[in-house]
């Protein structure tokens, strides 16, 4: 199967434009005929779908929600990056491509990066005439805000729910597609297997979730965007459905898997208060504008806060640590996530947690609240407002910027955060990782193609802040939609797929036989409970911080859970019905075969790197401590089977735009 | 705190639904959806069939979750979502009825799971600025006063979930449709098809089997969003205007 990057040639900058003037098209005629399976509705899938519709392909949409606006970008809350230099402040593609690469902490590649940047104008363009209700100026133009790891205002934003505004765009265009009939949607389809003929994907297996039936579904190609797979820590700020089935699918049927060790922990989450737990809800990084980020400089007044003695309002200024802005003066509160991430682990391993599991820090807006509020009573005329007047003003701008999230804070844990400072604690959130691609997005595995979270492509071993909507968007408007032609330029002769042939026949019996050995298991157990201790032995051995050691025990830990399940595991109900715990069941199997390959990646990478902390590699400052000689490289995995030792085909990657360098934010 | 749960169980669209009546245990900071997944664990524990429901992101946003909590679709708390709802404003011994949200437009699957099709059809009837990806001008080329897309915002907000449905009489989705019409007409790249739209998404609610709206705005009052009933009075405006003296017809 063909490994290569497929990097066009010629200048950085010129790569990407003379490439697309330069690419196979395929005619209207042809375009008609030819049928593509997008699976996911989100971000990337369904701009991608609609996108291919409107070109006039025909195409095949499946998600295995009820409808395709229920999709996890629908909860991305801060924003999206452009590169328009809008506010004048220095900005450039250039700049957001370094500050991608550089954020990713030099183990992305250089081209695919580039043509993000490049991409990014067009989203915020397409977005704003699909009607999306960015936030603007008094004068009527949009408006920015600053995200980590970056010194420019370049987030475009709509309160706390840019994803859901961009999501909605997304979702009416499909609608749209969906109306003049050159996309057919199927809702609750789940897609349990990758059908291969003759070396190309050919389509799919998909269980029909409300009767239990398996469908055939045969295309010219298939395009994946089925998202992240940071569910297999069981709690993290993914919704609960989201999965890494489709893509483990592929993978297993030959696919390579990118780095699947980087995943990202993002600093402001709410803590856990509970074992019960379900999940994690994130508090948008936006917040880190205008919030600071504190613990108790003493370890008594920590556990005084930690037992209810003491409130962080009872702590004063001068026995409190603002750790990011004394570590790093530079970017201070808005360091990237995974610096940010494991400060907070740091701060908490020495005994100045906050929560009553002295794992939370405090993000405090008070010193915000206070300065817009006093700017406001001066553009009032109040020079001689009081605190109690400064005050109210500055909440009232604070609510207009953060207001949702504030309100959600305050549901989930019943303080308001407009008072006493929030609480705080890293938890998992996105994964970088994924379907090994090429230049064109395509996986190893011609005629299959992996589209935002779902691939590796863009964002290293550390994500940006604002990134991921503007990386989803990009793929399935702008970059997809011609690089498909690529391949399908070749396939104008092929006749129309049937799903008839041995490769389907062959495919379905195996997702039938996997679903009955699930049923068959009979076991005591719940699903969920087996989900619950792969989380946990993730995120003891393979989450912020990581050891050879540790994960040595881990993977072992892994493979004796693994035999538990398929003897002891129960679930309820018949697989020809409507049944969530089947699904659930098949997503957990799936999920602790990835965790171990986690493991595996995370063990032969012997460096830290953004996300991927390894306690072996780091300065004498604890900071992350690259080995670009022996890892500057993709490891993407090819795996066989449960039996067998993942293989390990590195693709290197060349910098010629950029120097290496230590990143610093101090 | 110890709760008796009165709960529809019902097996399918075809078969007759009926309370049953559970006890759980839970803590006050668990969330609704919480609560349930204890009681499910428990009945897969037993071996019996756990509750069926839908939920996914629990923090509020993408729409999926639907009950109607003691007579109130997603429960006693205003402009909250039911996975948003925490047990600390329950008490111990308290006697909690789950049900799914009912509307013939929104079929039972099974237990609280339900059917919200009617409303992608009504989305796909309309419900979008037709443009092609490529053909946008540049992002700052129309500027838009902050007033007019803060309204737009607020109408867009709506996630879908249905509980506008749920809560009316009449089993109307015009709060659902307005927010939408309302949103698009707010912005200038929407007005070029306000008639058609407006038109084109009633026609769709009507078919799909929704009520009348007689402005009794419980709407408004259970809507998880609190997206206000003045955009089915915008609704109604373009409905009206794109009907009297006007050429478009859908």
């Amino acid at each position: 199967m063909p490994f290569e990057a497929n990097v066009p040639p010629g200048p950085l900058g010129d790569k990407w434009t003379r490439y697309r003037g330069t690419m196979n098209l395929v005619a209207p005629n042809n375009k008609r005929r030819i049928e593509i399976i997008v699976v996911g509705t989100g971000l990337a899938g369904a701009s991608a779908a609609a996108t291919l519709g409107e070109l006039g392909y025909k195409v095949k949409c499946f998600t295995f929600h009820d409808s395709p606006r229920r999709a996890h970008s629908i909860a991305a809350q801060g924003g999206i990056n452009a590169a328009k230099n809008y506010q004048n402040d220095g900005d450039s593609v250039y700049r957001l491509f370094y500050d991608t690469i550089k954020g990713g902490d030099y183990r992305s590649r250089e081209s695919n990066v580039h043509r993000l940047a490049e991409v990014s104008r067009n989203i915020i363009d397409q977005a704003v005439a699909q009607g999306v209700p960015f936030a603007r100026e008094y004068g009527g133009l949009l408006a920015n805000r600053s995200f980590g790891g970056v010194q420019v205002s370049r987030t475009f934003y709509a309160r706390g729910q840019t994803g859901q505004q961009l999501l909605l765009g997304a979702y009416q265009s499909l609608s749209r597609q969906i109306s003049k009939g050159s996309v057919k949607m199927y809702n609750r389809h789940e897609m349990l297997d990758l059908v291969i003929e003759d070396g190309k994907a050919r389509g799919i297996i998909a269980r029909n979730l409300l009767t239990g039936k398996l469908e055939r579904h045969a295309a010219h190609c298939v395009v994946l965007g089925t998202g992240g797979y940071g569910n297999v820590f069981y709690l993290s700020t993914n919704a609960m459905n989201s999965n890494g089935t489709a893509a483990w699918r592929a993978v297993r049927r030959g696919a390579y898997m990118a780095n699947p060790c980087f995943t990202q922990i993002h600093p402001t989450c709410i803590p856990q208060s509970g074992d019960y737990q379900s999940k994690l809800t994130l508090m948008s990084e936006s917040l880190r504008n205008d919030g600071r980020v504190w613990v108790p400089k003493n370890q008594e007044d920590a556990q005084a806060v930690r037992e209810g003695k003491k409130t962080a309002n009872d702590i004063p200024e001068g026995e409190r640590d603002y750790y990011l802005e004394r570590r790093y003066p530079a970017f201070g509160n808005l360091v990237p996530r995974d610096v940010a991430s494991r400060a907070a682990k740091v701060a908490c391993d020495e005994g100045l947690g906050v929560a009553p599991t002295g794992l939370a820090v405090f993000l405090d807006f008070e010193s915000a609240i206070m300065r817009y509020g006093r700017s406001e009573a001066n553009s009032q005329g109040m020079e001689n407002a009081s605190d109690a007047k400064v005050r109210e003003l500055g909440e009232k701008v604070v609510e207009e910027k953060y207001g949702n999230l504030f309100e959600m804070y305050e549901k989930i844990t019943g303080d308001n955060p407009y008072k006493t400072p929030m609480k705080i604690y890293p938890a998992v959130h996105y994964t970088m990782g994924g379907l090994w691609v090429d230049y064109n997005l395509q996986t190893n595995i011609p005629g299959l193609f992996s589209i935002g979270e779902c691939n590796f492509s863009d964002h290293g071993a550390n994500r940006l802040g604002a990134s991921a909507l503007m990386q989803g968007l990009a793929d399935g408007y702008f970059v997809l939609p011609y690089t498909i032609g690529q391949f399908l330029s070749n396939e104008i002769r092929t006749p129309e797929i049937e799903p008839t042939g041995e490769a389907f026949d062959k495919a379905e019996q195996d997702v039938k036989n996997r679903l009955d050995q699930l049923m068959n298991i009979k076991g005591d157990q719940s699903v969920e409970s087996f989900h619950r201790r792969l989380g946990k032995i993730m995120w003891d051995y393979c989450g912020m911080s990581r050891n050879a050691d540790g994960l040595q025990k881990a993977r072992k830990m892994i493979r004796e859970l693994r035999e538990e399940f398929y003897k002891d595991a129960f679930i309820p109900g018949d697989a020809m019905d409507f049944n969530p715990e089947l699904e659930k069941a098949h997503r957990v199997a799936d999920f602790m075969e990835l965790g171990e390959l986690m493991i595996v990646d995370a063990l032969d990478r012997n460096e830290s790197c953004g996300g991927h902390f390894r306690e072996e590699y780091q300065t004498e400052e604890g900071e992350a401590l690259r080995d670009d000689e022996n890892y500057a490289y993709v490891s993407a995995w090819e795996y066989n089977g449960w039996e067998e030792e993942p293989k390990l085909h590195k693709e290197d990657l060349v910098f010629e735009n950029v120097e290496l360098k230590t990143r610093s934010y101090k | 705190m110890k709760l008796t749960l009165k709960i529809w169980r019902q097996k399918n669209a075809n078969t007759k639904g009926r309370f049953e009546t559970y006890q759980v245990e839970a803590s006050p900071d668990m969330s609704f959806l919480e609560m349930l997944d204890v009681l499910n664990e428990s009945l897969i524990a037993k071996k019996e069939e756990p509750v069926a429901f839908e939920h996914d992101c629990r923090e509020g946003i993408c729409g999926t979750c639907n009950m109607v909590i003691n007579g109130e679709p997603h429960g006693p708390m205003q402009g909250t979502t039911t996975c948003q709802l925490h047990m600390r404003h329950f008490k111990d011994g308290d006697t909690i009825v789950i049900e799914p949200f009912r509307a013939s437009a929104f079929p039972i699957i099974k237990d609280l799971a339900i059917d919200r099709d009617s409303f992608d059809r009504i989305i796909q009837a309309g419900g979008y600025i037709s443009i092609n990806t490529g053909q946008a001008q540049d992002g700052n080329a129309i500027p838009i006063e902050k007033q007019t897309a803060a309204e737009a915002f607020d109408a867009a907000a709506c996630i879908g979930c249905g509980a506008c449905v749920a809560a009316c009489p009449n089993a109307s989705a015009m709060l659902f449709v307005s927010a939408k019409v309302s949103h698009l007409a707010h912005m200038p790249q929407g007005k070029v098809e306000a008639k058609r739209r407006a038109q084109a998404m009633v026609k769709q609610m009507d078919e799909e089997g929704f009520g009348m709206c007689s402005n009794i705005t419980a709407c408004e009052a259970e809507c998880p969003k609190e997206i206000s009933v003045e955009h089915i009075a915008r609704l109604n405006r373009e409905y009206l205007s794109s009907t009297v003296g006007s050429e478009v017809k859908v």
